[in-house]
């Protein structure tokens, strides 16, 4: 996993709530047996106007200059600031793919759903969780401001604006840890081998029932 | 004296392998169910790293959502589907399993309709599978729950995964449903409560007397949405009716060590006095038929009410969601739900696909005719043993003399990954539980009901009252 210290991104603002997994990657673009190319397609029924299918070539599809991805300003975004309940749906981790595929590194947002949330840090994508208020601010200043920057310092766990606010959020220490160091989480699991071999014989022993 | 506990601390505390002093938990998982979707980076990746499966009998595998619903003896049309399908096949040749159901197989199926149907999923167990509706299995008292890919690939090879402890949440349904009303209502009814985000954190117990007079079938219909309401797990306590369930089914214990595993199972309730963090009560018999109307499960009203107004809401945000949501789905603001016409007629998924869902919907259709205007009515039975079943009851017949499409199993238009789908502006009466938007096909407008509400606004060609067909 690629690791995550310190970002200093453009922002992209997209003021929806219940943003669900399905619109962040629609359910054809799912056949694909590779964690990489969503990209493209992140966000496919709302940013081109015709309906998109696996092996089209994406460079020809008319776009949608409505849909806030396709505006030059916001080209290059690497942290996008979002609603609440960000990533609503499905667990398909091909929704992080598609964000980071796309440069996406960092999503703002005041909530998120709990699958959702959790496969961003299997893949080095960062959700922070800001209060309503803040988001609220953010979205105002990033529509006003072309060319708005944020800096996310996962170190310090601050959000930065430009004229030199900080939004303190919060993170689980472990995950910070991992996403720190870019820490493959099975290696880490698999140092306690033992502990979980023990743990199984014992389930075995008293529910036989549960194995075989 | 032992601290009172709820069903969901008993299910965690006895899957720990390790907890570190900040909460962070490495859980034993017992089940490991997998499809064609979600796995194939995860093998992909277990390959790269030169793993193997930590316990391959706890793997149990089908491939559900590319499968097409007819012409099987054409095989998958769709290259990329069949690519997709085959990895699977090849996979789990290559790493094994406890069982596999592929394409074309008998007890082939939508993976939720399939593991409790075999028996594979028993109370107490921890079952998780790269699939948001796990919290289906959560019904026998397990605590299910949908993961990401990454995760498949932990879990693959590790048999657990690392997590914190959720909150506790207690949705008590108390008295007795009225006669029309099912499972799906009460927990379309609870979303509409609670919002899509109300369960966020927490791990869901459906309790109350309206829930314990559910079959099965009706608390896995509750469960499964314990997604749509945000929470990743959902569970009903264990009692006669999940025992009894279990009884001869495939991989279900027998002899000395089913009644051991029942007695087990027994306990598997919330103590009384157990603390939840969050209580929700509503009362069974004020709850009546539901029919979505938005974009979001959220989005519901009863049968006799109509679609909102944005102008009278007051928060923006949810304003400009309700008129985006009214845009897509092509309704105007106060429009009552009974007026809204439909296109096709969805009966299926992992939701409402189950021989209860069917017997439902097929007495609503009985001796009676899908209206003229109704382009397509399709039943899509959750798995080959369910398609079976029907058959053998004449369901089947019911359907086909009325003008439904009975099709093969697999969850179908639920998302449109296969060939079934809606066409861009065609408006739907789904059983299935996400209304998204381009969710059953780019463009396709989802109202979700339960089967016997499909059934009637089938017959009818728009919404009606379930309860006024009887
Ligand atoms: S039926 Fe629908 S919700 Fe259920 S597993 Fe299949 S695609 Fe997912």
């Amino acid at each position: 996993m690629e690791k995550f210290v310190r970002l200093d991104g453009l922002v992209a603002p997209l003021d929806r709530a219940n943003v669900d997994t399905d619109a962040i990657i629609p359910k054809q673009f799912l056949k694909s047996i590779k964690r990489s190319g969503f990209g493209p397609n992140l966000f496919d029924a709302w940013r081109y106007l015709d309906p998109g299918e696996p092996g089209m070539d994406n460079l020809r599809r008319p776009l949608n200059q409505a849909f806030v991805l396709n505006q030059p300003r916001y080209k290059g975004a690497q942290i996008l600031l979002a609603r609440e309940n960000f990533g609503c749906g499905s667990s398909r981790e091909h929704a992080p793919w598609a964000l980071l595929d796309f440069g996406l590194r960092c999503i703002i947002a005041p909530s998120y759903a709990d699958i959702f949330f959790n496969n961003c840090f299997k893949n080095g994508l960062l959700p922070v969780i800001l209060e309503g208020g803040a988001v609220d601010q953010l979205f105002r200043e990033v529509e006003a401001t072309p060319g708005y920057r944020l800096v996310v310092d996962l170190e310090k766990q601050v959000v930065l604006s430009p004229r030199g606010q900080a939004f303190a959020f919060s993170i689980d220490a472990f995950r910070k840890h991992c996403l720190l160091n870019g820490f493959d989480e099975i290696g880490l699991t698999l140092q306690h081998a033992d502990q979980i071999r023990a743990f199984e014989a014992k389930r075995r022993a008293e529910q036989p029932w549960l194995f075989g | 004296m032992k601290q009172a506990q709820t069903l969901y601390d008993k299910l965690w505390t006895s899957h720990v392998v390790r907890e570190e002093s900040d909460g962070t938990a490495l859980i034993y998982i017992d089940r490991h169910l997998v499809h064609e979707v979600t796995s194939p980076q995860a093998f992909e990746g277990l390959r790269l790293a030169g793993r193997q499966p930590w316990r391959v009998d706890s793997i149990v595998a089908t491939a559900d959502h590319n499968t097409p619903t007819r012409d099987w003896d054409h095989g998958i049309r769709d290259p990329i589907s069949r690519i997709q399908v085959e990895t699977l096949d090849a996979n789990i040749k290559a790493f094994g399993a406890k069982a596999y159901f592929p394409f074309l197989d008998a007890r082939q199926g939508i993976v939720h309709v399939i593991g409790p149907e075999q028996g594979a999923t028993l109370p107490g167990m921890t079952v998780v599978c790269g699939d948001s509706h796990t919290s289906t299995h959560g019904a026998f008292a397990c605590l299910a729950f949908g993961i990401g890919t990454s995760e498949v690939e932990h879990v693959l090879a590790t048999q657990c995964l690392v997590m914190k402890k959720a909150r506790n949440m207690l949705v008590e349904v108390s008295g007795r449903l009225g006669r029309g009303v099912t499972a799906k209502d009460v927990v379309l009814a609870v979303i509409g409560e609670i919002g899509t985000a109300g369960g966020t954190g927490c791990a869901i117990e459906f309790a109350g007397s309206a829930v314990r007079a559910l079959s099965m079938e009706g608390r896995m219909t509750l469960c499964n949405m314990a997604i749509e309401a945000g929470a990743r797990a959902g569970m009903v306590a264990a009692d006669e009716v999940t025992i009894e369930y279990l009884r001869g089914r495939n991989f279900s214990p027998t002899g000395e060590a089913w009644e051991r595993a029942a007695a087990y199972w027994r306990i598997l309730v919330s103590d009384p006095g157990a603390h939840f963090d969050k209580v929700i009560r509503l009362d069974g018999a004020g709850i009546e038929p539901q029919v979505t109307w938005g974009t979001s499960p959220e989005m519901v009203g009863s049968i006799d009410s109509r679609v909102p107004d944005p102008a009278q809401i007051v928060d923006p945000t949810k304003r400009k969601s309700i008129e985006r949501a009214l845009d897509y789905m092509g309704l105007q603001p106060d429009t009552p739900i009974t007026e809204i016409r439909i296109d096709k007629v969805f009966i299926g998924s992992c939701t409402n696909s189950r021989i209860e869902d069917l017997r439902a919907a097929a007495s609503v259709v009985k001796g009676r005719r899908v209206a003229g205007s109704v382009k397509l009515a399709m039943v899509v039975p959750g798995s080959g043993l369910v398609k079976r079943q029907a058959e053998a009851e004449g369901l089947d017949r019911v359907f086909r003399e009325a003008g439904f499409d009975w099709r093969e199993p697999g969850c179908s238009m639920c998302l449109a990954m296969n060939d079934d789908r809606l066409e861009p502006g065609e408006r739907c009466a789904a059983t299935s539980n996400r209304n998204f938007e381009g969710r059953q096909g780019a463009g396709g407008r989802t109202h979700l009901v339960s089967p016997a509400m499909a059934a009637a606004a089938a017959i009818a060609g728009r919404f009606v009252d379930v309860r006024s067909q009887f």
